[in-house]
Parts: structure tokens; sequence; C-alpha cells
């Protein structure tokens, strides 16, 4: 199979699905030309003109209200939002308005509508542009939250949530643009779909669970590999969404290994990590744990300029490994 | 412009039925008969039938939290609104929503909205997909003065402006935000000269002369068609309190009773006397109509389900 970068595999997904379906439209601030903060778009305008790739203001609650708007009447419009963080200022528009649109009204409509977040720490941003915000949107009924990790991943999920007939939150961490892997060839892209709620094992284990997301689950694998040769065995849950979540795929892993280190990026206190040690301590799994559930999060801090300050504020490689070995001295 | 007396007789209808239906919301409220809240329009009927009269089925429409009048206006079924109100299964919303979100996806009305503010940047997709599409149609956004302090007000002015929408931003002045007069929430008196910020046109309405109201909705309808989007704003008066619990402290009697010479339904009345000659018991009978309109709807709210349990469920997201 073919290898492209996840920031192609997300160009890809937006542009096939733009020519399968004249509805779908790219909103967004400097995406045209410029091709985006992080290039994502470029060269789209090209191939699909300024009526599709619709460069905005900056007035992140005016692009994504439009975008609910649009969405309402009969379009599938794609936000691009410069950083996850910025979601703040969209907040009403996709929390109050996006979300509920559909209940409050009875059903009688619909917002398919995909908001791109780009998130995460590691680029040196501070605390305003790098944060991980998804528990936010988790918490509010009637958003779909995806957070893939691989291209091949990106590609399916991204598809996926433009056809979905849903508010979908996606964040895309920005430390994964670059990050290079399998994704089949554009003649079989049309059937690569992943669905919604379904979880990936990206390493089977019968020694311990990892149950991660995004970023993560790169580090999670690669301090899986090193424990391997310690002899101990690490399965990576991959949730690649969290809203709607595959519970059943973290409760058999739990049943399978009675082991759990949930690992993410964001912030511990009020994290999802919180919920995912609920989804496994709820249920029948509770009784097959052989030792605590453990938690592995950003520690509760803004994240910090400085090169070193930034890195030990959330999970490492090496963190993970340590964590998983400390749990398995026990 | 001439308006025909079938215009101007369904203008006075769609007056009254909104009249009723708020006197008889105010009195199920008093009397206990409806859980949670709603905004009564009392005053500003000129405001939202004229607008709402004046478009044709497939415009849009994005309501306030104020809103009965402008549903009324874009032709939703009392019924289904009034057992919207009273949580009924048979709502317009299913029970779902209640005064605050009165929608009928069927007639274009997208939604009221209980965000002060909060319809402004939908209109403005609302009116994208218009364009897009090619569509002969536009998208009114109703809004409060409230509304034109939030920042979604600039924002999205600014977006219809850049992209040429068909939308008719229409400013519903009622003077007050909740408690506070517009003399101490902003530092102009007309509104409509925000458009210039925009280059916009902009224009200032006497928001009780439901003739003029509908006439100009007419001439901008066309007009935001061709040039892009326009703020129309509508001078009025809330002559109720807030919502259904507000004791009115902080205004004087004496300014709401000069405004009852001015309610916007006796005026139009008089006008209908004695400009254009109809007989007394031609207005006579569409006003018993008007009631009895409203008590049928209120014998449906009464009479239909409440929602199963289970509804609790539904509709969450689409499939």
């Amino acid at each position: 199979m073919r290898e492209i970068t996840y920031a192609e595999a997300i160009r890809e997904a937006m542009s096939e699905e733009m020519r399968r379906d004249t509805g779908v439209l790219l909103l967004g601030e400097d995406i045209g030309t410029y091709g985006g903060a992080f290039g994502v778009s470029r060269g789209m305008i090209e191939e699909f003109g300024e009526k599709r790739i619709r460069e905005t203001p900056i007035s992140e609650a005016a692009i994504v209200g439009a975008a609910a708007g649009a969405a309402m009447t009969g379009l599938r419009p794609i936000v691009e939002l410069m950083f996850s963080d910025f979601i703040t200022l969209a907040m009403d528009q996709l929390v109050n308005q996006a979300a509920k649109n559909r209940y409050q009204f009875g059903g009688q409509g619909s917002v398919p509508m995909v908001v791109r977040a780009p998130s995460g720490s590691g680029k040196g941003a501070a605390a305003q542009h790098s944060q991980s915000i998804e528990a936010w949107c988790c918490h509010v009924p009637g958003l779909k939250v995806v957070v893939p990790s691989t291209p091949y991943d990106a590609k399916g999920l991204l598809k996926s949530s433009i056809r979905d007939n849903n508010p979908v939150v996606f964040f895309e961490q920005k430390l994964l643009y670059p990050v290079i892997g399998e994704v089949p060839e554009k003649e079989f892209s049309e059937d690569h779909l992943i669905p919604l709620g379904k979880a990936d094992i990206k390493k089977e284990g019968a020694d311990l669970s990892i149950i991660t997301y995004g970023r993560m689950v790169h580090l999670s694998l690669a301090a899986a590999e090193r424990l391997h040769s310690l002899g101990i065995k690490v399965e990576v849950v991959d949730l690649r969404t969290l809203v709607p979540l595959d519970s059943k795929t973290i409760i058999d892993s739990a049943k399978k290994t009675g082991k759990v280190l949930v690992v993410h990026e964001a912030v511990k206190t009020g994290g999802f990590g919180g919920e995912l040690v609920s989804t496994i301590v709820d249920s029948e799994a509770f009784c097959s744990l052989t030792s605590p559930v453990k938690r592995l999060c950003g520690y509760d801090v803004p994240i910090p300029y400085n090169k070193n300050l930034e890195a030990y504020a959330v999970p490492t490689e090496e963190s993970i490994y340590k964590t998983v070995l400390g749990m398995m001295q026990r | 412009m001439h308006l025909t007396n079938t215009v101007l007789l369904e203008l006075y209808s769609k007056m009254r039925q909104t009249r009723e239906f708020e006197e008889m919301a105010v009195k199920l409220f008093a009397q206990g008969k409806v859980h949670g809240t709603a905004h009564f329009c009392i005053g500003e009927e000129a405001a939202g039938i004229g607008v709402g009269h004046a478009l044709d089925q497939d415009d849009y429409i994005l309501q306030t939290h104020r809103g009965h009048h402008q549903a009324i206006g874009k032709g939703i079924n009392l019924n289904h609104m009034m057992a919207e109100l009273l949580g009924k299964e048979s709502g317009c919303c299913k029970g779902k929503g209640g005064s605050m979100h009165i929608a009928d996806f069927s007639v274009g009305s997208l939604g009221a909205n209980g965000i002060v503010g909060g319809g402004l940047p939908l209109s403005v997709g609302a009116a994208l997909t218009q364009q897009y599409l090619g569509k002969n149609a536009v998208t009114v956004c109703f809004f409060g003065d409230g509304a034109a302090n939030e920042g979604s007000f600039h924002e999205s002015l600014n977006l219809a402006s850049i992209w040429k929408l068909p939308v008719l931003f229409v400013c519903i002045n009622n003077q007050y935000g909740m408690s506070t007069h517009i003399s101490k929430s902003m530092n102009i008196d007309d509104i409509s000269i925000r458009a210039a910020s925009y280059n916009m046109k902009g224009l200032s309405l006497d928001g009780n002369d439901v003739v003029l109201v509908y006439k100009e909705t007419l001439k901008a309808k066309e007009y935001v068609k061709k040039h892009g989007p326009m703020l129309m704003v509508l001078h009025t008066y809330r002559l109720l309190g807030h919502s259904k619990s507000d004791a009115q402290v902080y205004r004087a009697k004496e300014e709401v009773k000069s405004w009852r010479k001015k309610d916007p339904i006796l005026l139009f009345r008089k006008y209908l006397l004695t400009e254009k000659k109809i007989p007394e018991t031609v207005l006579k009978q569409l006003e018993d109509q008007a009631a009895q309109d409203i008590l049928n709807a209120l014998a449906f709210a009464e009479s239909s389900p409440e929602p199963m349990a289970e509804k609790l469920f539904e509709d969450i997201f689409a499939d």
C-alpha cells in the first residue's frame, strides 16, 4: 500500500467527498491560496474554486454558525478552525445551536457539518494554541467527537464524518500532520470509510491494556514495543471516536488483560479519561481487574512555551513505559 | 404601492390571532397551566406580522425568544404552536422546545432562539445555502435591540456583507433588554446607522405601522436578492414585562400608558375603519374568528397527549 501523510489523508478525504457531493464545501480562515495554517487545504482552491473553498474573516462564531445554518438548510459544510482552542470563540454556535438544533426542534432538521480542529501541544505555541479540549465537546449531547491517530484512520473517519448527518468535531493533533502511514490507493478510496463508534486494537496483548486515542496511540505503541522485549505484552486500544464511544471493545480488552492504563494528552481533571475509567469499573470487567485502573494524562497546567516545560506537561513514551512497568511490578 | 383589502385583512387577522394567542398564554401561565416560561410580544405585533406576511413559502425566518408574532406571520400552524407551549407531543417541536424554540421547518421557520443574537450566524448560513443553490429566496433574521450589542451581530453582518448574501436583518427594537433600556446599553438612538459599518443599507421604521412594515419588507426582499444584505430596524415597544414574572419596577407606568395609545392593533383597526372604510362588522367577524382559532388551538393542545418517557432519547442524533 502507498504511504501518505496525515495532512494529505485529510486533504484527500475532503477532496473526494467534494467531488462526490456538490453540497460539500469548506469554510475557514486562510484556507485558499495560503492553504490553511497547516497547509492541509493546499491546492484545493485550484480544483474547487472560491465558491466551495470559502475564505472567511477572523470570525469564528460566524464561521461555525454559518456552517450550522447552511447545514440546516441542505449543504454539508466543513469548517477548518485554525486552532481547536478557537472553539471557545464559537462555543455558542457549536454548543447551543448546532448540537441542540435537532433535539430542541423535535427532530425537524439535522445539522450535517464537520468542525476540523487542530489540537494539542508540541509546537511551542503556548497556552492559547496547544490545548486538548475534546472532553468539553464530549459533554454536549448532540455532538460527535472524533480523534484519529493515523493517516489511514484520518481519511476513513473524515469521509464518514462528512457523510454523517450530525455535527462532528474532528480533532487533528498538529504533531500528527507530517506523520506518514499506509492509506489505500485513490481508486479504492471511495470505499475507505471507517464507521464512527468503532475502536481499533492497534496492537494485541494479554498482559495490560492501554486505552488511548490520537497522538498518544503512537507513543503507547512505541512504549509497548520496548515492553515487549521485557516480555510484557501490552494491548493498545485506539478509540478513534470518543462520541460515540465503543464501550464494548474497552470492556472486552479490560476483561482480557485485567490491567488498564488510560492515556491522554488532555489535562487529567475533568478529562475524558475519567469517563473511560468509569466505563470499565461500571462494567463486568471490574471483576476481572487484578490491579487499580490508572490514568496517565496531561498535568493540570496550561501548556507552557519553553520546550522542556512543554514536553514535561504531557505524557511521553518514557512516562507511559515507566507507568506500565510500575503497574506490572505491583 | 397599493395593498388590496384582502391583504390588509389577512394582516389584521394574523395580528389579532397573535394578540389572542399571547393573552391566552398569559392567562395559562397565571392559572399555572403551563410549565416553564414565555416572552410576550404584545405591542410588537405589527413588526412580526408585517415582515412575516410579506415573505414567500421558500423564504426562511429565524425568530427570537419573543417570537410568537414572527412565527404566525410566516404562517405557522396555531394548533401546533399552542401544543408546543403546553409541551405536548403534538407540538411543532414535540414538546421538546417550548415557547423559546418554536420552529416549523415546513413553513420556513428555522426556529426561535433562546440565546440573544444566537440566530444571526445561522441566518448567514441559511442565506449562503440560498445563494449557493441559486434559489430566488431570502432569509430574514429577527433579533432584538439587545442582540445588536452581541459580537455575533458584528460578525454576521460583516460576513453577510462580504458574501452579498440575501439576508434581511430585522431588528425589533422594543427598547428593553429585559430591564435595561437601550439608552443604557448603547450610545446611539438609531441602530440602523450601524449598517454603514458594513457598507450595507440601513432603514429605520415605525414598527407599529403594519402597512409600512409590510410594504417596506416587500421592497427589502427584492433589494436583498439583488444587492445583498440589509438592516431594517423596527421601532416598537414591549407592553408587557420581560417574561411571565416581571414586576416592571424599572420603568414608569406613564411610559407604558403612552405606548398603549400607540398599540399597533388599535392603530391599524382605526386605519381600516376610517381610511379604508372597512365595515366594523367585518373586523368584528375577524376578531371573533381569531379568538375562536385560539380556543380551538387550546382545545387541540389540551386534548393532545404528553410525550412518553422514551421520547427523552429521541432526536439527539440524526441517522
